[in-house]
């Protein structure tokens, strides 16, 4: 169902809750009777036949839908740029920000110069994947003066190109800085020592986005909340425990898209303030369920390097940018990539319902395939990581049959401490294995209290083979799913001896 | 007449410069329409398809109750409200568009519904009561090669004797291979919108290959004329022979519906729908028996192939005849006996992919090169080069055609040393003695790819130029845009030969009402023959307006020179348009078709035996690899290409033709795999499941050349070669890369099987289950 749509110049006028506003290209749109599970997409092409963003695939995974996002950051003061994938994206998502599309960059005198140095370097074939390499692009340009080639790659890990096996594109994201740029904030690129700051004008229109009062609007049926605190969120859930919750949108995002489910009620995690902070205390940081797993994975590795891979390999940008920490953890899928680093560390969870929380720990989380511990309008609040000491030893290991944006078919994660030669206590815990991510206590069993020799590592693989009776299917067989995390296991094993230093993924790149 | 060409092409203004693509800007800025970006007419109704859910199965009973009682939905159409022909088989009308009876892949088309958003159509078209009575599907090559079922007969090309050759052989070894499937997974998917004209006319707009196939399968499904049915298409977003039969399936059912509800309709296949119901490449198991002296020159070889073609022919004969001619690659077999099984299975119909069968082929050759090799000890470079073909002799094919052109030495000896492939292959030993876990491999792989249609008849092409009265051109040709860079290369023809400069040429879409009877854009064979027959309009009209100027100023027509925006008459240049409104004044026609038939050709598919190739493409690469011995993971570390465009038409388009094929090749041979389940069902038919390269895996150190001052021996245009599928299968060197890093001396001839996904590097290096 197409939204009315109303455009005007931005000023600050007071506008009713149930009327999502937002900036796109200097005009505030403010929409009524809108669809809360349209996507940005099939309001940028079907509504205002903005047809320079493509779909193609509909599901977040190859980019070609790539827009940007501006947001308020928390003081008021500055804009975050994340590129998200519009397909997935539901409308009333973008309220309180402003929108940038292909179409944003180019002006009546020239190509930006992300697009110009697409243009030079022959960085598009059939052009249909382009404009969302060029908002990745420009999400770079903007963000980071001086990308290394692992950098370059990983901007573009989202998008996907069939033509031109990208070696021009990144050409291009090499070649873009060396345009000459004018006072337009759009054409600056990231300055060497930090962002240059928009325009005041700019960071105002945002400002006068920001709300006192929660969205909240029922159209084509259905109904849309986006309370701003945690108790609202926990009265509205209480009050519509049939409710969905809706974080990053990128799993809930496919079950419209793909599925064609229809979401009566859609609660948005987005705008609750508590849930989008983190803290790191002495013990323990907390982060909460709708910090984006791209904010989450910075405070993570910050504490934890040795997950740094995990992460890196974690999705995509765009979905690493949309996608929440709690809602990877929450989905509860047996192949979420977040839950085996988190439960090896010791993560607990704070649920919250109604007025009431509670403490559970990941490990007993999971019951069985797709349910979790998680009563009727329950909502995972705060995940709790706890702070461990230097000497304890934190890996992870992913294996897919691509390297970036690919579902793992076996991920493991390790936690080992050891006294001298001996090991005091190790955990692991696999992604990939059984129908919830869970620890390998037959093989946590073997390790402990053994010496870190091969020998013990043998034992290990062998007991490890009781702890899982993995499946086959596309990604993997069961066969290569058990004989591959067993390996992982060895190679953590070399690499906590310095013994392999690099991975293949590393080999080669700067 | 090639100096004489080089001549003229050191003097042009466009043809041989690197231009960037004609729509580059557009692209960059979101401007460029694909088919869907169109403006819809004010009626539009949105199309999905209605599918079996069953790999093979009778129609009991179809009840499309709920569908027609679904929000938004407007009508439906099945095989019943086909008036024409139910049909979209290209060369053997044996596919359906609607299934009413037996449907025969988890996936098979049974009916579209319409309505008025794309949403309420796909949510109508999960509606469908069907009633099934199931019947057992072959799901395999190998069950069908037993059952006897296949989709054409079985082919045998023999030369020599291949029995005697191998029973005298002083070495002999067999394998087995399985090689994958692909899906083109072009960015866009398929889409196609049909609007209705007055009088029974029909305007189609489909992001096809093939426009004219598009034309004349929805004329006859709508019971008209090809003159009734118009068919256009500006560009595609990708295409890869996947547009080039499959197009004509979703438009068909866009003008059907049309034609029955009198509304324009629109059908865009959701990704998921665009994987399970359309064609992709064959996936094969073939088997070898290779017989070798000790220099490992191959004395007699036998090859059975056996493809996965679907439930219907489509493009499989073709397809499957291009893997007999190209299991040779660069190759003298002297004695070789192949055989050819087109094989029928519930699964979806195969199809063109670049490459068209020719991958397959060398895959197999240099699968055999490469255990040879190894069983020899020997450097695999070294018997590559014992059984190429030679200059003067050894140069006949296993179809008879003789080689004129062979360059494989050249570019391989050019390669070798560009590359360092000696001494990096000493490094890699090195390295890999001293390291356990990580092993790096390395391996050079040639390329020899035959140009031209293998049907004769299909080697045709035509061109409409018109030169407007300000000097500005119009551009028609019966190829179709699919990011290659086609229309850039045909305008820079143009530009040539009118002296003008590239921004006087505007390209239009391919449209069947502008140029009749266009082959499908396919066989790398666009610019080869779009160039031709655009040269000889504008040649027309440059001729036209000589001969007027002659006479009108009274010169020598040789003292007439067209260059640089300008007519030049005897040492006085005359801007172009000047020239062309003066023409024009003077009555002299401004417009010209131009006509181009490739020569030299000919072949009889009875015995596979003529000159089914105009010249040959060639190619080689060297790729690097490290592989993690634990898990089976590895990377490219570094790829040197060595390419032949010719005399390039445009280096930066066929640069890109270059690096873009062999990405696509390495994901063939690694991370893309195509999976169906026990019961028929396609698994891996989205980006989630099914994985292309990204960006981070491509090599580290790509360097890409094209072979330079190597003009085509064959009149080509402006002596330049097809380049769009020839570097595909330079990725051959990507997977002997991974095969040479987990070699031992334990283990000489892993059983390594394509894709080499990590799991199957780990199955080699374990030997198997």
């Amino acid at each position: 169902m197409a939204a009315d749509v109303t455009r005007q110049g931005v000023s600050a006028i007071d506008t009713p809750s149930n009327t999502i506003r937002f900036i796109l290209d200097g005009e505030r749109y403010e929409l009524a009777n809108v669809d809360p599970t349209r996507t940005v997409l099939q309001f940028l092409r079907e509504d205002l036949g903005r047809k320079g963003t493509k779909e193609g695939c509909a599901e977040g995974d190859c980019g070609a839908c790539t827009v940007v996002l501006l947001e308020l950051n928390a003081e008021g003061d500055d804009v975050t740029l994340r590129p998200v994938n519009s397909c997935i994206q539901f409308l009333p998502t973008l309220d309180g920000k402003e929108l940038l599309t292909v179409e944003s960059l180019a002006r009546e005198d020239g190509l930006h110069p992300v697009q110009q140095a697409m243009v030079d370097h022959h960085g598009s074939q059939c052009g249909f994947c382009t404009p969302g390499f060029v908002m990745s692009l420009f999400t770079l340009y903007k963000t980071n003066p001086k990308p290394t080639r692992r950098e370059i790659d990983d901007a573009l890990a989202g998008n996907l190109c069939r033509c031109t096996g990208y070696r021009p594109i990144v050409a291009a994201a090499e070649a873009m800085y060396d345009a000459e740029t004018d006072t337009d904030w759009l054409r600056q690129p990231a300055a060497q020592d930090g962002r240059f700051k928009p325009p005041a004008v700019r960071v105002d229109a945002l400002r006068d986005l920001q709300r006192e009062a929660s969205l909240q609007f029922a159209a084509a049926g259905r109904s849309f909340f986006a309370p701003l605190t945690a108790d609202e969120l926990a009265g509205l859930f209480a009050n519509h425990p049939e409710a969905t919750l809706l974080a990053g949108g990128t799993d809930i995002g496919l079950w419209v898209t793909k599925q064609h489910r229809e979401l009566e009620t859609v609660i948005y995690t987005g705008r609750v303030a508590e849930l989008n902070e983190s803290r790191v205390t002495a013990s323990h940081i907390e982060i909460g369920a709708a910090v984006t797993l791209a904010d989450a994975m910075e405070v993570i590795v910050a504490n934890y390097p040795g997950l740094y891979e995990l992460f890196w390999r974690f999705a995509s940008p765009p979905i690493r940018n949309a996608g929440t920490l709690g809602g990877n953890i929450a989905n509860g899928s047996p192949i979420g990539d977040s839950m085996p680093a988190l439960m090896v560390l010791g993560s607990s969870l704070v649920l919250r319902r109604g007025r009431s929380r509670r403490e559970v720990s990941l490990d007993d989380f999971y019951l069985d395939y797709q349910v979790k511990d998680l009563r009727a309008a329950e909502f995972v609040e705060t995940v709790r990581i706890p702070v461990l000491s230097d000497d304890v030893i934190v890996g992870s290991h992913k294996l897919s049959k691509r390297f970036d944006q690919d579902i793992s078919a076996v991920c493991n994660a390790y936690r080992l401490e050891l006294d001298g030669e001996t090991v005091t206590a190790f955990r692991m815990a696999c992604g990939g294995m059984a129908a919830t991510v869970r620890r390998a206590h037959n093989c946590e069993a073997a390790v402990t209290g053994k010496p870190w020799n091969e020998e013990t590592i043998d034992a290990a693989c062998k007991a490890f083979a009781r702890d899982f009776e993995p499946i086959s299917d596309m990604r993997a067989s069961a066969g290569y799913r058990l004989r591959a995390a067993q390996n992982l296991l060895r190679r953590f094993y070399l690499e906590s001896r310095g013994e392999l230093e690099e991975s293949v993924y590393a080999y080669g790149r700067s | 007449m090639a100096a004489a060409e080089s001549r003229k092409r050191q003097s042009s203004t466009a043809a041989g410069k690197p231009l960037p693509h004609d729509s580059a800007r557009l692209h960059v800025s979101g401007t460029a329409a694909y088919t869907d970006d169109l403006p819809e007419p004010r009626d539009l109704l949105h199309l999905a398809v209605g599918m079996s859910s069953k790999a093979h199965a009778r129609i009991r009973k179809l009840d499309l109750t709920e569908v027609l009682a679904a929000e938004g939905v407007v009508d439906v159409c099945t095989a019943s409200d086909i008036a024409g022909e139910n049909n979209c088989g290209p060369i053997v009308h044996d596919e359906k568009i609607f299934n009413d009876d037996i449907v025969e892949y988890a996936g098979h088309a049974i009916f579209a519904v319409a309505a008025r958003t794309v949403d309420q159509a796909r949510k109508a078209a999960r509606l469908a009561e069907i009633d099934y009575e199931e019947r057992e599907p072959i799901l395999d090559v190998i069950t069908a090669v037993e059952k006897e079922s296949f989709v054409l007969p079985s082919e045998q090309l023999q030369r020599g004797d291949a029995d005697a050759a191998l029973a005298d052989a002083p070495h002999r070894l067999q394998r087995r291979l399985d090689v994958g499937s692909q899906d083109q997974f072009y960015l866009e998917g398929h889409v196609a919108m049909a609007v209705p004209g007055e009088d029974n006319t029909l305007t189609v707009y489909s992001s096809t290959q093939h426009p004219d196939e598009v034309q004349h399968l929805i004329a006859a499904a709508t019971a008209r004329s090809a003159k009734d049915i118009v068919c256009i298409c500006r560009r595609m977003g990708g295409a890869f022979g996947g547009k080039e039969s499959q197009a004509a399936t979703i438009a068909c059912m866009a003008a059907l519906m049309a034609v029955k509800t009198g509304r324009a309709c629109k059908l865009r296949l959701d990704r998921d729908d665009d994987m399970i119901m359309t064609g992709k490449r064959h996936d094969f198991v073939i088997d070898y028996d290779v017989g070798f002296d000790d220099d490992g020159r191959i004395l007699g070889i036998h090859f059975t192939f056996a493809s996965r073609c679907g439930i219907s022919a489509d493009l499989s004969g073709p397809v499957n005849d291009r893997t007999i001619f190209h299991c040779d690659n660069a190759y003298f077999l002297e004695n070789v006996d192949i055989q050819s099984h087109r094989c029928k299975t519930h699964t979806v119909s195969n199809t063109a992919f670049r490459g068209f069968g020719g991958p397959q082929g060398m895959y197999a050759i240099e699968y055999a090169i490469d255990d040879i090799a190894r069983t020899l000890d020997k450097d695999p470079l070294e018997v590559r080069r014992v059984n190429f073909y030679g200059v003067e002799d050894r140069n006949t094919t296993q179809y008879g055609q003789e080689i004129e052109d062979n360059i494989i030495h050249e570019i391989v000896d050019k390669l070798e040393n560009d590359a360092k492939y000696q001494k990096r292959r000493k490094a890699i030993r090195n390295f890999n003695a001293r390291n356990a876990i990580l092993k790096r491999g390395v391996a050079l792989t040639p390329v020899k790819f035959g140009i031209s249609f293998t049907a004769t008849h299909l080697n045709q092409a035509a061109a409409l130029v018109h030169v407007y009265k300000d000097g500005s051109v119009h551009l028609n040709h019966g190829g179709t845009e699919m990011g290659q860079g086609l229309y850039i290369k045909v305008a820079q023809v143009v530009a040539d030969e009118f002296g003008i400069s590239i921004d006087r040429i505007r390209s239009n879409a391919a449209d069947t009402s502008r140029v009749p009877n266009a082959s499908a854009t396919a066989a790398s064979s666009g610019s080869d023959m779009n160039g031709k027959a655009a040269q000889q309009a504008a040649a027309k009209i440059r001729d036209r307006i000589t001969e007027f100027a002659a006479a009108h100023f009274n010169v020598a027509e040789s003292k007439i020179e067209f260059a640089n925006d300008a007519v030049t008459i005897d040492g006085e240049a005359h801007p172009f348009e000047e020239l062309v409104q003066l023409a024009w004044f003077h009555r002299v026609p401004m417009s010209a078709t131009g006509f181009y038939k490739t020569p030299k050709i000919h072949y009889d598919r009875e015995t596979f035996s003529g000159r089914p190739f105009f010249y040959y493409a060639y190619g080689a690469a060297v790729s690097e690899v490290v592989v993690d011995t634990l898990t089976g993971e590895y990377r490219l570390l570094r790829v040197d290409i060595v390419h032949d465009c010719g005399d390039s038409l445009n280096p930066a388009m066929d640069l890109g033709q270059v690096e873009g094929g062999y990405v696509q090749g390495v994901g063939w041979l690694t991370s893309e795999e195509v999976c169906w389940n026990d019961a028929g069902e396609l698994t891996t038919h989205a980006p989630s499941t099914y994985k292309i390269p990204t960006c981070s895996d491509l090599a580290p150190d790509f360097r890409v050349q094209l072979l330079q001052e190597s003009p085509n021996r064959e009149d080509t245009i402006y002596r330049s070669k097809a380049v769009g599928e020839p570097p595909f299968m330079l990725a051959i060197s990507a997977f002997h890369a991974i095969r040479d890093a987990i070699a031992t001396e334990d283990r000489p001839l892993p059983d390594l099987q394509a894709p080499a996904t990590p799991e199957a590097v780990l199955k080699a290096i374990e030997g198997g289950e």
